[in-house]
């Protein structure tokens, strides 16, 4: 499995976060999730490639078509998911919790 | 076993004051991209006390609920159950849990400690569900889409 800090770099893109979230919500094919989203098919498929590479989602062949969904073992995917969830929020709360002052 | 999420941060307020913002004023600082519903987020709440309901509601007026509030010890400690799965779906049989401590560092700073812990649910959650539906083709997979389409 890839190391946290790679997915976590991977995730950093935000068209790659949006794959990655459509991903987690069904599994898809490269030509479904291209529709959905602003940017070309070829450019959604290097996406992919570095989601894949970063072992967030696996793909695998049905019929004629390859089909991409998270890795169900891919529990790093989540995790820094949440780590960056959590970074950003914390940060946001700091920043409410100082500006009213009291 | 994962490692949880550790992360901190220091903010110059009171440690009842952190507390308080933390939960009270959840919606001041909870990330409004980061949210499970299909209509923009309007409000985030957090309910005081044990078992309160953590949820968001959304401009359309419906309820997400994220989990409940499992300790509550102001202004010290925090235990919140995250009842998210990796499907993004909010799953009441499904639990992590995100610890918050307070501690005081001054009368005007205190370090606020969250620990997101038990993500490997996260993957047993994922394999429970991939096994009582069945093999991930033919069936399966059609009894997933339509499991995926009812809870849309």
């Amino acid at each position: 499995m890839a190391n946290a800090s790679e997915a976590f770099a991977a995730l950093g893109d935000p068209t790659r976060r949006e794959i990655f979230e459509r991903l987690a919500a069904r599994p898809m094919p490269v030509g479904r999730l291209a529709e959905r989203l602003p940017v070309s098919r070829p450019a959604v498929s290097q996406h992919l490639k570095v989601l894949k590479d970063a072992g967030l989602v696996i793909d695998q062949q049905e019929g004629t078509q390859r089909v991409y969904r998270i890795d169900p073992r891919g529990i790093a995917a989540m995790r820094s998911y949440l780590d960056r969830f959590w970074d950003r929020s914390l940060a946001a709360f700091k920043a409410i919790a100082e500006e009213e002052g009291e | 076993m994962i490692d949880p999420v550790l992360r901190e941060v220091l903010v110059e307020t009171s440690q009842a004051r952190a507390f308080e913002v933390f939960t009270a004023g959840i919606d001041r600082w909870w990330p409004r991209e980061h949210h499970i519903g299909k209509s923009p987020l309007a409000r985030a709440v957090l309910e005081p006390g044990v078992g309160g309901r953590w949820y968001s509601i959304c401009e359309d007026g419906t309820e997400c609920d994220v989990g409940k509030v499992l300790v509550w010890d102001p202004p010290r400690r925090l235990v919140l159950a995250w009842q998210i799965t990796a499907r993004w779906q909010h799953d009441p049989s499904f639990l992590t849990e995100v610890e918050v401590v307070f501690t005081a560092e001054g009368p005007k700073r205190s370090r606020v400690a969250l620990e997101h812990r038990n993500l490997e649910r996260f993957g047993e959650h994922a394999e429970a569900i991939r096994k009582s539906i069945g093999a991930d083709t033919g069936w399966g997979r059609i009894l997933e889409s339509f499991a995926a389409s009812a809870v849309a």
